[in-house]
């Protein structure tokens, strides 16, 4: 199986006044289809810059990367924009949702930006298909400010998926959610991930991090630990827990 | 991207900020409706002037007479004898490209008829001069040559001269007396109203150009000929014509001082409109800089626009618009602000014209040309003022924009 992604060597140094920042400093490492990986360290340890660089927004200094067999290190600005288009969706801590817009129109976004012409009833059917995969369906008309915050993060989901990505690149998805909703998006993810979609997830919550398969730890922009994860957690299991232990304290108080 | 998503999402970013987009337009509104109001006004007064000078005559060149020095006194020009009947046969007989010609004796002189009297002004003409003038009869009919040979004593007279001295109407066949000559009523003009000098042109009589010359002026000169030429375009080549024919039978110098002056009703039509012209100009050059203000307003307010929506901007781009798609979304939603903006100016400046029209009675015009000039220029404004916003928003770093708060 070719992987999705394929790191070697990988640079980036920011050149800011008289010092230069060496954000990520030779990472090497290969991530196949189906898994679902949490990138994980403190601030400053280099996982937002690996993330814009497995993202396709920024290039590296030096290097190899390798999205899906193409190398990007050598395209352009708009060469990368197709690139994002085509093979990365993008899930934000902040949802990034277009305001004053509905969750149907935010879905269909990517579609503008396709270079195949999809015409708009088909646009529609698609952004509607993935509503329902993340289970909004019946939303798909409400204004991001009349959902809250976990169907927001659905709609951007949805938004990430709707061009059939390789790879779906979420950046501390949870890290505005309360904890019950963070274990429902990662439900969601866990099911995606389940019906063969790539993960790649940035995140500082370790409890967050064993919902996934496989975690990366950096420091100093360089990968320090990379294991798989033993006991892994089942969101569904854990969301049935946590309402138990709910009612248990409704019981009791 | 395609061009019906793009305007969508200009229309709903300008509905957004609904003040915001009215005030922007307003710059636009303001420079296109100073632009077609002052377009319409002026192009209204110098139509209006144009039909007058038309009402003149059609095709009309217009033969005066040459200045005059005595004793080193300049006088004006008209007060040389120096055109001769001969000079008005010979311009009808020699020239071709010339339809008709009369010539013309003016007198102003007190008219009798009845127990009535009237100062008027008598001219002796050619049959022609109905044709040259456009000037049809209300009743009766034209004198004709033979009356012309025979210096008959028969006259045509205006509306004014039908009011004032034929009260009680029916002047046809009744007789008039021009200083002791008794003529004749054989006709009676249409009404035609004022010149465009203010001038009654109903006031006249009209009577044969022998029995001006022979019997009540006793001149042998003209104070003017008239010339039809065959069609407008003929008028240069005519006018061109007349002047070396009478060079040539003044025995004057091909370069030198003339004793006449032949002038076409153009001449006089493009120095009656000369001042609309002139104010339509300036109030163009008004206009012009406000629309070049509602420019720079588009802007200002673009620029707010695409550092107020950095992060929508780095949320597209991360779905992978190019800077390309970017640049042409705020593009067409400049474009968009200003062709409203001019739009709403064309009715704008459509509504104070006839707002003026009704108030002042000064007729006004829309040309549809200046329509269509002041819709591509709001297009012109809206891609030169947008493009540097749109241009700024192409180049955005997506990483910088999405974390932009």
């Amino acid at each position: 199986m070719n992987p999705v992604i394929k790191l070697e060597g990988l640079r980036k140094t920011y050149h800011t006044g008289e010092v230069d920042v060496h954000a990520v400093q030779g990472i090497s490492l290969e991530i196949l289809p189906g898994e679902f990986v949490a990138i994980m360290g403190a601030s400053g340890s280099g996982k937002s810059t690996l993330m814009n660089l497995i993202g396709c927004l920024d290039r590296p200094t030096s290097g190899r990367f390798d999205l899906d067999g193409i190398d990007i290190s050598t395209l352009d600005r708009s060469a990368l924009a197709d690139i994002r288009n085509r093979k990365i969706g993008f899930v934000f801590q902040g949802f990034n949702l277009l305001s004053r817009t509905s969750a149907l129109e935010n879905v269909e976004m990517p579609m503008l930006y396709s270079h195949q012409h999809v015409h708009a009833p088909e646009q529609r059917r698609r952004a509607l298909e993935s509503l329902e995969l993340v289970g909004l369906g019946q939303r798909s008309d409400h204004y991001p400010n009349q959902l809250s915050g976990g169907q927001q993060q659905r709609v951007a989901i949805a938004r990430a998926l709707v061009n059939k990505p390789s790879l779906l690149l979420a950046d501390e998805p949870t890290g505005n959610l309360d904890s019950q909703t963070s274990i429902e998006i990662m439900g969601v993810f866990q099911k995606l991930n389940d019906q063969g979609i790539t993960i790649i997830m940035v995140t500082h919550e370790l409890d967050i991090a064993r919902y996934t398969k496989r975690n990366i730890v950096l420091r100093d922009g360089r990968v320090v630990t990379d294991e798989f994860v033993p006991r892994r957690l089942h969101a569904e299991a854990e969301l049935h827990r946590l309402q138990e232990a709910q009612q248990a304290i409704n019981l009791t108080a | 991207m395609r061009i019906f998503a793009t305007l969508r999402t200009a229309f709903r970013a300008l509905r957004r900020n609904k003040m915001r987009t009215l005030l922007t337009m307003l710059g636009m509104i303001i420079g296109v409706g100073a632009v077609i109001a002052s377009v319409s006004i002026t192009s209204g007064a110098k139509q209006q002037v144009e039909q007058q000078i038309a009402s003149l005559g059609e095709n009309m060149l217009l033969v005066f007479p040459g200045s005059f020095s005595s004793s080193g006194a300049r006088l004006g020009w008209g007060n040389w004898h120096s055109l001769q009947l001969e000079d008005a046969l010979a311009i009808q007989t020699q020239l071709q490209g010339v339809t008709a010609v009369s010539p013309e004796n003016r007198t102003r002189t007190q008219v009798i008829a009845g127990n009535q009297n009237w100062n008027t002004t008598v001219l002796g003409e050619s049959p022609e001069y109905l044709q040259i003038r456009q000037w049809p009869l209300a009743e009766g009919e034209m004198f004709d040559n033979q009356q012309v040979r025979t210096a008959a004593k028969v006259c045509i007279i205006g509306q004014t001269d039908v009011k004032e001295l034929f009260p009680e109407g029916n002047p046809l066949g009744k007789m008039i007396r021009i200083r002791d000559v008794p003529c004749q009523v054989i006709g009676v003009l249409q009404a035609k109203g004022l010149s465009p000098m203010g001038q009654d042109q109903d006031d006249l009589v009209l009577v044969p150009y022998t029995t001006e010359l022979k019997r009540i002026n006793r001149e042998d000169w003209l104070d003017t000929i008239l010339v039809q030429a065959v069609s407008q375009a003929a008028m240069p080549i005519v006018q061109q014509e007349i002047t070396s024919l009478l060079v040539q039978r003044h025995h004057l110098q091909p370069d030198g001082p003339r004793d006449f002056l032949v002038r076409s009703q153009e001449d006089i039509a493009q120095a009656a409109t000369a001042t609309a012209t002139v104010m339509g100009g300036l109030l163009a050059g008004i206009a012009a800089v406000s629309l070049l203000v509602g420019g720079i307003g588009i802007m200002n307010i673009m620029l707010v626009s695409v550092t107020e929506r950095t992060r929508e901007i780095g949320i597209r781009m991360a779905v992978g618009a190019r800077g390309g798609d970017i640049m042409v979304q705020f593009l067409i939603e400049a474009v968009t602000l200003s062709l409203i903006g001019g739009a709403m100016g064309i009715a704008s400046g459509m509504g104070i014209s006839r707002l003026v029209a009704s108030l002042t009675h000064w007729p006004t015009l829309t040309p549809f040309m200046w329509i269509g000039i002041a819709s591509i220029s709001s297009a012109a404004i809206g891609v030169v003022s947008g493009f540097y916003p749109a241009w700024k928003a192409s180049k955005l770093d997506p990483i910088d924009a999405l974390r932009y708060e």
